[in-house]
């Protein structure tokens, strides 16, 4: 395909911002280093979160173990072993409170990710504001809130897709009217990525559920350009250095492109697409989890190349559990040694204008759009997530990945290549199954002593009007708000929207390439 | 009747990680077995239930985020509530190795760590599936 931009006529900081964003980049303000962190108890996350500060990090980013990205109360037996496993454990406010306590909310952006439960969860957010007297228009951070690929990729979902996405919409729209600096979606390519995307299909799917986001809050009769300036994207850094940052390259001049074009936006900022990236994980091996490092290193640099705004590198053992707090420090010593001594943060998008890095942006760009055409062909991201055709594109590129692997083509240093028979040991987390059993019984204690310490009949009240309001499609958010400040649990909210809405279970097709057999629900192979 | 060794790949408590549960369960079927995935989240009552249906000879359980300790012995435990006939227990993800021990006295004969060749499972799979003993054997005390 021809393509009509000139490298010569793009600029830094100007429309298609294929260069980047800000005219000036690292020069003025580097990206902001944001360790994603969260495990067992709120009081052991806050500690850590401090820590993280106290050793340079600019941002913070809280990761939410499982039953609460699930709508699951501690004392649930759905979340056994699971309670302050993955991240940390807020089944109500008086957890977040514990969890952010002390850390200066109006100076700090805080990140989080969660997304079914991201109502309740910014909810409580936003209850905390107020209660420490940071007003509305100055509350900042980012909540990821991206239903669309939890369908196509990272499965934490708990309805069906239309009411997920459209409760989604909900907090979208009600950050938009009431919390201007607080980014309401994180459109994330990441998870498309880890799995199995392909790099056009990670920006390409990402930018199609970008649009999906745009197009249902115009719905709501709000303009593009109140909308668009607040949606953020996060994205994969992968080791393919050049390639990668091409990607990024790619994904700022489409996103840029279609805002403008298809959407008719007129302020300059809609047209900006700010992203976080994190160091792809899929990408590290547990057989020698020390070269990590390196690989973490290029992929941090393939982030800083393509113009990140955030970004998160992995520690080497993320690949094993949660990291220990020296290869955590490590991990984040790695970009800020690319940051103060590599040089690169003096330069602007340093790789504009070579030959080849012109041309993989043009081919990536190309190869998303497609993608994008494809997702509008079968009636838009949510219908192409209902019908599972991003699923199942996604799954072929995975198995297109591993046979990549098994003949040789894509090569893993120690896997593949130059393999090892002497696995490298790694000290252990110390992150016993003991010591998260106790977590899970003093979790389990904390929230039955919050249920019976408040009044039954206000808890009642506010999970019937956040029924009926969902019921009615109005904007759940306010009644979201009561619930949380009545002392309502996460288990008891999504519980209760559980009943109107059902639940939701993955359709289990792995077809990949048999294009012509099929998996029926119980997973049988329908072949003869 | 088919003479397929049957496999079943199934995920058991809220992980959400399934590449290489749906991988191994496309990869095996191209080795020659039958094979079955469970879908996500999966209770260990349904895993069971499951692999008495389809009559499996080997079940594969596979946790990406921490869980599986306190997960895959209640599978083992309800596949031998519900009697269930097959032989082989396999288990696969991020497992760390000081957890292996427990793993393999509730009846896991082996686990298997991403991009651990999937040939080789299949090996596995074949060689151990008539002589592995499950459930394991119980001291008598």
């Amino acid at each position: 395909m021809a393509h009509e931009q000139d490298f010569s006529r793009e600029q830094p900081g100007a429309y298609p911002y294929t260069r980047g964003i800000y005219p000036e980049m690292y020069r003025k303000k580097l990206w902001t280093m944001r360790q994603y962190a969260g495990t067992g108890t709120p009081k052991e996350t806050n500690r850590r979160l401090k820590r993280l500060l106290s050793q340079g990090q600019t941002g913070l980013s809280v990761a939410f173990d499982l039953p609460t990205q699930l709508g699951i109360d501690p004392d649930d037996e759905r979340a056994a072993g699971e309670v302050g496993t993955c991240g940390v454990s807020v089944p109500a406010l008086p957890q977040l409170d514990q969890t952010l306590h002390g850390i200066p909310l109006a100076e700090i952006s805080l990140s989080m990710t969660v997304n079914a439960t991201a109502p309740a969860i910014f909810a409580m957010t936003a209850s905390l504001a107020g209660r420490l007297g940071i007003a509305p228009h100055l509350l900042r951070g980012t909540i990821q809130n991206d239903m669309l690929k939890e369908f196509s990729a990272r499965n934490l979902y708990i309805f069906p897709p239309e009411p997920s996405v459209r409760m989604a919409a909900d907090l979208m729209e009600f950050c938009i009217r009431h919390y201007p600096r607080w980014h309401p979606v994180s459109v994330s390519g990441y998870h498309l990525r880890e799995a199995g995307a392909d790099a056009g299909q990670e920006i390409g799917f990402a930018i199609a559920n970008g649009i999906a986001y745009l197009e249902l809050l115009l719905q709501r009769n709000i303009h593009v350009d109140e909308v668009a300036p607040g949606m953020s994207f996060f994205f994969s850094a992968g080791s393919g250095v050049l390639a990668e940052a091409a990607k990024f390259r790619a994904a700022r001049r489409l996103w840029a492109k279609l805002v403008r074009e298809r959407f008719k936006a007129k302020n300059p900022e809609s047209m900006k697409m700010k992203f976080h990236a994190q160091t792809a994980g899929s990408e590290l091996t547990s057989v020698q989890p020390e070269h990590n490092i390196v690989r973490v290193t290029l992929q941090a640099l393939a982030a800083v190349l393509g113009g990140a705004q955030s970004l998160h590198t992995n520690a080497k053992d993320e690949v094993l559990r949660l990291p220990t707090a020296s290869s955590a420090l490590l991990a984040l010593r790695t970009q800020q040694i690319i940051a103060a001594e590599s040089g690169i943060a003096d330069l602007v998008d340093p790789l504009g204008g070579a030959y080849e890095i012109e041309a993989l942006t043009d081919r990536l760009e190309d190869e998303a759009r497609k993608w994008i055409q494809a997702v509008d062909a079968h009636g838009g991201a949510l219908k192409a997530v209902e019908i599972g055709f991003v699923q199942k594109k996604i799954r072929e590129s995975a198995y297109k990945d591993y046979e990549a692997i098994q003949t040789g083509k894509r090569n893993i240093v120690g896997v593949n290549r130059w393999e090892t028979s002497r696995p490298i040991p790694v000290p252990t987390s110390g992150n016993t199954s003991a010591k998260r059993m106790k977590h899970q019984a003093s979790m389990a204690e904390a929230i039955q002593r919050q249920r019976s310490s408040r009044s039954e009949e206000d808890a009642a009240r506010a999970i019937l009007r956040l029924l009926r309001d969902a019921d009615q499609r109005m904007n759940i958010m306010p009644a979201m708000l009561e619930a949380v400040n009545t002392g309502c649990t996460i288990g008891e909210i999504y519980g209760a929207l559980e009943g109107l809405f059902g639940k939701y279970d993955e359709e289990v097709t792995p077809s990949h390439e048999y294009e012509s057999q099929s998996f029926d629900r119980e997973g049988r192979v329908g072949w003869t | 009747m088919s003479t397929k060794v049957k496999v079943l790949i199934a995920k058991v408590g809220l992980d959400g990680h399934n590449r290489g549960a749906v991988l191994l369960t496309t990869a095996l079927r191209k080795e020659g077995f039958e094979t079955f995935y469970s879908g996500l989240r999966r209770s260990p009552e349904e895993i069971a239930g499951m692999a008495v249906l389809h009559q499996v000879d080997c079940v594969g359980l596979s946790s990406l985020c921490g869980a599986h300790s306190v997960w895959f012995p209640k599978v083992t435990a309800a596949l031998q509530t519900l009697s269930w006939q097959g032989q082989l227990v396999i288990a696969g993800g991020i497992i760390p190795v000081e957890d292996e021990l427990e793993l393999r006295k509730v009846g896991i004969s082996a686990i298997f760590r991403p991009h651990h060749p999937i040939a080789d499972i299949a090996d596995y799979i074949r060689n151990h599936v008539k002589t592995a003993t499950f459930p394991p054997a119980r001291k008598i005390m």
